[in-house]
């Protein structure tokens, strides 16, 4: 038995059983965290039923007060009794536990508070009732009712027929009137958002014409008169876009529609205000997977909207990989630079040990230090001396001398830069000394040799460094928050307005999103899952980029794939 | 000055070379004094650090146009000689180099020398085949874009040239643009002799450039550098003997860092004058 045992060990059986361990947990632990993000974060765009039942709790006073609630169910969990009692509900102490459910309301224009949580003991009458609408708004949430009515310049239509085709009309002509404010939504927006933006960037572009040209004493009476008749164009122009943008919003209130909520309660919603509706309770499978992919892809696409509880994250999204590739703008060339020198050209010492010993720790320094330095030294020094310098006219508004893109790159290339040098240095060394000297031995110089072959073929490495680099860059929150990150960015740093790209604008991250709208959003129950959510676009915005980066490693690897030594 | 030193070196050496003249027929019996210098080495020492001295005192003349092999045991600096013929040396730290190594009677140790033309003009082959992770087009190019020619009628030329010279043409002209990872170590060593004699070198060093191939690889190797010593002087180093009578007209045995003595092939085969020599090519020792 002893020596079974022994020879076991000897084998090493329990050693490779510990690694597979390890190896096992590992990937249940990513994969776990995926399904978690996944289930908690996906499941919040799926179209789910609707239901209406009578709550009444026990009351201390002993009368039975019975409301009517109508909303998606969310969760459920157990509660001990005694937490239930002391919140004042007079409920039997001995039963131990209660179960409660969580009910998302909606109509928080009406009722205060979109969630609610109520106990499943004391629901009576749950059904599920087929015509009950469910509205996405522009403001206040969701809603939840039925449609009663539709009003025309506060006129009320009217519907012939039973009352079932007077129901079918309704919502017909619902949906109709629906998609019209809807198209006109769209005119407005891109009146509001493009062409008055537009025209905006112009009268600002104009104003630091003049201020300027009056910095340089060189304000001519032409000068003068040629801008101002620019900017009456502008005024013009501007004049007769608000003049459309108004004729535009009397059509688009035109239509409300009158809704019953929970307890008969009669609200008027405007069709400007409606974003979406459904009916839930009637909607097919296909129907269901057709509205969640519309939730998804409207998640995908659209700015946030109230307080980033609702809406799209496309501009965290832009925000975070525009970030990412302008970093690695900087990082890959600032790197490999520093790494070809270190390696090819500094004389291998006792500097060289210590610079490379300074850069693996500048690779452990905490990121907030960055942040801090980026702050510092690139906003506060940098910044300022450029505005100085290039934007005089636009002082005291700060131009670059403000967090922005620009910096926010800049920091994290600062932040990543030792680990593009590491590899880099790694792959030069590992460049067979066989091929060099084949080079060299036919007459090139040693600055030929590197760029025509050592370069090439340690490009992969360089490549390695890069997806390193990337992935740590695009998790980076804290050192963001001082550079640049914002919680709303009013345009995207890259648009039709010359010269287009714009450094020195903030811009919008998703880990700082999620941070944002899980920590300081006013409605939690609201933005939990959208937490979820961002997080799990979060990684794949990051594997999709390194992915990319992985890509092009292998076709670089597989172009230049080193000899075998 | 440099002329005077190489005919002085002939002058002095000349005497203790020619052994036994009479005795080797054909070509060979011809005195080296009497050829024309390619490569004139004199009182070369060279270190490693500054204990370790690599070579002593060698004098020694390459003659153009002609095969020498350098043989001799594992260390003896067979290898560290031929690299001081076209400063391949120089990219290794600390190494130090005192002495005369002239080409065509012009010291190549110079300030005023520019390496990289000087091993244009020396090229050298490896031990080991080192293609370019390129095609085998650009691989034979390379030495010729490196020095700006880009016009591909001229390449083209000189690839197939090249190519044709290193006895490669037929078997890779229809797959000119594959990588050359993707060939045999025979193909390879012959393609990185088509990329040396693509720049058109007067020297051709070659560093044990069979060592690594099998016996029909090595093979066509020998029977290469028996046609390219028409046009280029040779100097190959070997741990084959074999190999060394083969393909050499000349003949170079070191040990330890010495020159013990370089002949005519023939005569170092078969009648050499040191006892040194005598058991290394007998296999007594080494």
């Amino acid at each position: 038995m002893k020596t079974q045992m022994s020879t076991w060990m000897r084998r090493g059986t329990p050693w490779v059983w510990l690694n597979a361990g390890a190896v096992a947990i590992s990937i249940l632990m990513v994969v776990g965290l995926l399904a978690l993000l996944t289930v908690r974060g996906m499941s919040h765009f799926w179209p789910r039923d609707v239901m209406q039942a009578n709550y009444a709790p026990p009351t201390s006073s002993g009368e039975l007060l019975s409301t009517q609630v109508i909303g998606e169910f969310v969760e459920s969990e157990m509660v001990i009794s005694a937490q239930i009692a002391s919140s004042g509900i007079p409920v039997n102490e001995a039963q131990g536990f209660y179960e409660r459910q969580l009910l998302k309301l909606g109509n928080r224009d009406l009722t205060g508070a979109d969630f609610t949580w109520v106990l499943s003991d004391f629901v009576h009458d749950v059904e599920y009732p087929q015509n009950v609408i469910a509205l996405e708004r522009r403001e206040w949430g969701n809603f939840y009712g039925h449609l009663s009515g539709i009003k025309e310049n506060s006129e009320l239509i009217s519907f012939s027929g039973d009352a079932l085709a007077i129901e079918a009309a309704r919502w017909n002509d619902f949906n109709e009137r629906l998609e019209r404010a809807l198209d006109i939504r769209d005119d407005i927006y891109v009146i509001e958002n493009q062409e008055i933006g537009q025209i905006n960037y112009a009268m600002e572009r104009l104003r630091l014409r003049e201020r300027r040209l009056e910095l340089d004493q060189e304000l001519t009476p032409e000068a003068l008169a040629e801008i101002d008749s620019d900017r009456a164009e502008l005024d013009e122009e501007y004049d007769l876009l608000q003049v459309q943008l108004i004729a535009l919003y009397e059509t688009v209130n035109r239509d409300s529609a009158i809704f019953v909520a929970a307890n008969d309660e009669e609200t008027e919603v405007s069709f400007a205000d409606i974003v979406r509706a459904y009916k839930p309770n009637q909607l097919s499978l296909v129907g269901k997977i057709g509205t969640y992919f519309l939730k998804l892809g409207e998640f995908l696409t659209a700015e946030p909207r109230e307080a980033n509880t609702e809406g799209g994250i496309f501009p965290a999204i832009f925000g975070t990989v525009m970030m990412v590739m302008l970093m690695s703008v900087f990082v890959t060339p600032f790197g490999v630079v520093a790494a070809v020198y270190l390696r090819e050209y500094a004389r291998q010492g006792f500097i060289t040990r210590a610079i490379r010993i300074a850069v693996n720790n500048l690779a452990g320094v905490p990121s907030i230090v960055y942040g801090v330095f980026g702050l510092g030294f690139f906003i506060y020094i940098l910044g300022a001396e450029v505005d100085q310098i290039f934007y005089p006219e636009a002082l005291p508004a700060p131009t670059f001398g403000t967090p922005g893109l620009l910096w926010a790159s800049l920091t994290l290339a600062l932040l990543t830069v030792p680990v593009v040098i590491v590899a880099t240095e790694e792959g030069l060394a590992r460049i067979p000394r066989s091929v060099r000297e084949g080079s060299l031995a036919l007459g090139a110089t040693k600055f030929e040799t590197l760029w025509r072959v050592v370069l090439p073929m340690a490009s992969p490495a360089m490549m390695t460094g890069l997806i390193l680099a990337v992935a740590r860059a695009a998790g980076e929150v804290a050192p963001l928050m001082l550079v640049g990150v914002v919680k709303l960015a009013p345009s995207l740093p890259l648009d039709g307005n010359y010269p287009y790209l714009h450094l020195e604008q903030k811009f919008m991250h998703l880990g700082f999103h999620i941070y944002d709208v899980g920590f300081q959003s006013p409605n939690i129950e609201a933005a939990r899952p959208l937490v979820f959510a961002t997080a799990l676009l979060l990684v794949i915005v990051i594997a999709g980029l390194n992915l990319t980066a992985v890509a092009l490693r292998n076709h670089l690897r597989e172009k230049y794939k080193a000899l075998d030594v | 000055m440099n002329e005077l030193n190489s005919e002085q070196a002939n002058d002095t050496q000349s005497p203790t070379r020619t052994v036994d003249v009479s005795s080797v027929l054909g070509e060979k019996s011809k005195d080296i004094g009497a050829l024309a210098s390619c490569i004139d080495i004199e009182h070369l020492n060279l270190y490693y650090a500054k204990d370790k001295q690599a070579l002593i005192d060698i004098n020694l003349t390459i003659p153009k146009q002609r095969v020498t092999a350098f043989i001799g045991p594992s260390g003896c600096g067979k290898s560290s000689l031929l690299r001081c013929f076209n400063r391949m040396n120089d990219l290794v730290d600390d190494c130090v180099i005192e002495g005369l190594v002239a080409l065509d009677g012009d010291d190549i140790y110079q300030k005023s020398v520019d390496v990289a033309d000087l091993r244009r003009r020396v090229g050298m082959v490896f031990q080991k085949p080192n293609p370019f992770p390129k095609s085998i087009y650009e691989n034979v190019a390379y030495g010729l874009r490196i020095q700006g020619i880009n016009s591909k009628r001229i390449l083209d030329e000189a690839v197939e040239k090249s190519l044709k010279a290193a006895a490669l043409w037929d078997e890779v002209k229809d797959r000119l643009n594959d990588s050359a990872l993707g060939m045999s170590g025979g193909q390879q060593q012959r393609l990185v002799i088509a990329r040396t004699i693509a720049v058109e070198p007067e020297v051709l060093l070659l560093d044990e450039p069979a060592s690594a191939l099998d016996p029909i690889s090595t093979l066509k190797i020998e029977e290469l550098i028996n046609e390219l010593k028409n046009d280029y002087t040779i100097v190959i180093v070997t741990h084959n003997m074999q190999q060394a009578a083969r393909v050499s007209d000349y003949t170079a045995f070191m040990y330890m860092g010495n020159m013990v003595e370089f002949d005519a092939t023939d005569t170092i085969f078969t009648n050499p004058r040191e006892k040194q020599t005598e058991d290394y090519i007998t296999g007594r020792y080494g």
